[in-house]
């Protein structure tokens, strides 16, 4: 079970960082929808908004998180260029993946769909923490403004999974190691 | 129900405004610098994005990103602050150019101009 510092930084940028953003997602989310008036009481909202501020700052840190760790820790690795001559390339596995057709495919469309695509998670998710922080209880007045930042947030989710999906089938086929 | 409704009038939707537009603005420049970079990446453009040699033109291309996003939110944020905007139209638009930048970060999407 031992790991490699290049193994243990993808297991925070994905596992850590990424899974703390999925699986933190949805309660956030429906924190959101749920700040009306006819689900919840004076009391209620004042409440869920307290807490959702935390929250949603920190599943914004969360997701800044792992495309900095991404990006700039782990990706160098991963598309580093083997030395004239390299037989083996599994400490390559960017150009293991081209080495193959039946494998080429996971960095043509997947890394290159999430190494980008990524970066707007970070983003949505700070406007939406700022949205909901801004406003607080009356969140629950402005039925517009919340169904902007749930949209938002939707979208930082999509990104996210895209980048998470496609995070694990490479490390299948091709792991940073 | 009271004492939210008496906080109602208290805050102007201008921050608000400013930080969705800006949120799309960052989302959609992502989205059309990536464009630009994988039309052609021998290009003067896609080389000048490989701030660092270990990334590669992503770092170029997300940093880019970032701080069209953080600089247009300060200069939003700074002309909206105390204002009530037409809220409806900018998130409108700011959710087309979130998808802009959806759009943008697709693949496939590049190959209809390459």
């Amino acid at each position: 079970m031992v790991m490699n510092s290049r193994e243990l930084w993808t297991v925070i940028h994905g596992m850590v960082f990424g899974f703390i953003f999925l699986l933190g997602f949805s309660g956030a989310l429906y924190m959101i929808y749920s700040m009306k008036p006819e689900l919840l009481t004076a009391d209620g909202v004042k409440k869920t908004a307290s807490g959702a501020k935390v929250y949603l700052w920190l599943l914004a840190a969360s997701v800044w998180g792992a495309v900095i760790t991404g990006a700039w820790i782990v990706y160098p690795w991963y598309r580093a260029v083997p030395p004239e001559g390299t037989i083996d390339l599994t400490r390559f596995p960017k150009f293991l993946l081209l080495a193959s057709e039946d494998t080429a495919k996971w960095h043509e469309f997947g890394m290159e769909w999430k190494e980008h695509v990524a970066f707007l998670a970070p983003i949505a998710a700070t406007v939406v923490a700022f949205v909901v922080t801004y406003y607080g209880p009356l969140l629950a007045k402005k039925v517009g403004e919340r169904r902007a930042v749930m949209i938002f947030f939707i979208v930082a989710f999509i990104a996210t999974a895209i980048a998470g999906m496609f995070g694990a089938f490479i490390t299948k086929s091709a792991a940073v190691r | 129900m009271a004492t939210l409704a008496k906080e109602l009038n208290d805050k102007v939707n201008g921050p608000v405004s400013a930080a969705l537009l800006a949120g799309g603005i960052g989302s959609a420049a992502l989205g059309l610098i990536t464009l630009a970079y994988e039309i052609n990446d021998k290009s003067a453009f896609a080389k000048s994005m490989a701030w660092n040699k270990g990334v590669g033109g992503l770092s170029g291309k997300s940093g880019w990103a970032i701080i069209i996003f953080f600089v247009s939110w300060l200069i939003l944020h700074f002309v909206w602050k105390d204002k009530d905007t037409n809220f409806s139209r900018i998130s409108t638009i700011a959710i087309v150019l979130l998808f802009v930048g959806l759009l943008g970060t697709f693949p496939p999407f590049w190959d209809l101009f390459r």
